[in-house]
């Protein structure tokens, strides 16, 4: 599986920073281990910005449809990225090498404060600044989204339609709590339905 | 030391805990925090291993912590168990999922040109968008309120949000001034 990543027909028209991919493994190790390394509150965020922004291994259009598979198949989002990613680029290795990088010290880490949180959770400065944290993490997700809906301009639905199934999905979630398994078969088999429509 | 606090687990628990995490795994759609609910039921209702506010906690330090928001599950099991509790969880949590996307990528990547495979992912883009809000929204509604913390809150996610999207100021950093503002009681 060390199909090339891109072919001329999937590239970014807006010209984000673009590159062939990752050298190596440890490449990708280390890019994952850095990214994650800097994910306080989540790794999406920084994903987005180093993946594309940053290295240009993916355009935004290519994100956006890695991250959609990564939500709809069973698992945590940005390591099941990290799968495909590393698998695209470098087989079963790579896409083990992008997980070990993203997991292996945070889990280090997460554990030992894990250990320290259990003495000083009682100081509200401690659970004052998970409270800040946790707020800046919203944040970061948010602008995130905000971010990739440029690529709804360009999607096939058509910008309009494309917009409606996003705040659909999100009246859907936050709203009407549906549970996300009718989200995906409503919404989504819909969405898919009407793409295919227009796919020639 | 804190592995004295640990309910002691028969190996059939750990066997449970394990298989549960597992089955949990392939549920989990949109990401493992969408069973976190599930987890709940499991682990603190059910079994009381461990207490409702251990169960927030071990959530609200994966969040902190750099890394993905999955390891909350290594957390959970962590204080459930120690650290045969935290690969009891954590492994349960990662084969099934792992073993299921690589194969349907490869499936995918093979037919990626196909009408099918396009339409795929055109249809479900706009429903990531949609899912990414609301996975921001949830996540900040806790902290949102009219009182002053609330509105200290509030700021900080709008400054969060203009500062990723008007600079390019690493993450981390936004999340150090959180932490500092969060500790001085203003959010």
């Amino acid at each position: 599986m060390t199909a090339p990543a891109r072919e001329a027909g999937e590239r970014d028209a807006a010209g984000a920073n673009v590159s062939p991919g990752p050298t190596s493994t440890s490449d990708l190790f280390f890019t994952f281990n850095r990214l994650a390394l800097q994910g306080f509150g989540g790794v999406l965020a920084v994903a987005q910005r180093e993946l594309v922004e940053r290295k240009g291994w993916l355009s935004r259009e290519e994100f956006v449809e890695m991250l959609a598979l990564s939500q709809v198949l069973p698992g945590p989002n940005v390591v099941n990225l990290g799968l495909m990613l590393g698998d695209r680029f470098f087989g079963l290795k790579g896409a083990f090498a992008a997980v070990a990088g993203m997991l292996a010290v945070p889990l280090v880490i997460v554990l030992a404060l894990t250990a320290a949180y259990a003495e000083y959770a009682r100081l509200a400065v401690v659970s004052g600044a998970l409270r800040g944290m946790g707020a800046v993490a919203a944040g970061l997700i948010i602008a995130t989204a905000i971010r990739l809906m440029a690529t709804l301009g360009s999607n096939r639905l058509g910008p309009p339609l494309a917009a409606a199934f996003a705040v659909l999905t999100f009246v859907a979630i936050v709203w009407l709590r549906w549970p996300l398994i009718w989200v995906v078969a409503g919404l989504g088999t819909t969405a898919v339905a009407i793409a295919y429509a227009r796919t020639p | 030391m804190s592995a004295m606090l640990h309910p002691a687990l028969s190996g059939a628990d750990l066997l449970g805990l394990f298989g549960h995490f597992l089955v949990l795994s392939l549920l989990a759609i949109g990401g493992a925090i969408t069973t976190a609910p599930d987890m709940h039921r499991y682990v603190v209702a059910e079994h009381h291993w461990i207490s409702d506010a251990q169960f927030s906690a071990s959530i609200a330090i994966a969040q902190a912590a750099p890394g993905p928001n999955v390891l909350f599950v290594a957390v959970i099991g962590w204080n459930v168990a120690g650290p045969i509790g935290a690969l009891a969880t954590m492994a349960g949590t990662m084969l099934p999922s792992t073993a299921l996307t690589l194969i349907a990528t490869r499936w995918g990547q093979r037919r990626r040109d196909t009408r099918f495979v396009r339409a795929f992912k055109t249809g479900l883009t706009p429903l990531t968008i949609g899912l990414l809000v609301a996975t921001g929204w949830l996540l900040a509604r806790p902290y949102v309120d009219f009182s002053a913390r609330g509105i200290g809150a509030i700021a900080l996610i709008v400054v969060s949000i203009a500062l990723m999207l008007r600079t390019r100021v690493s993450p981390m950093w936004l999340v150090a001034l959180g932490a500092v503002v969060g500790a001085l009681g203003w959010a």
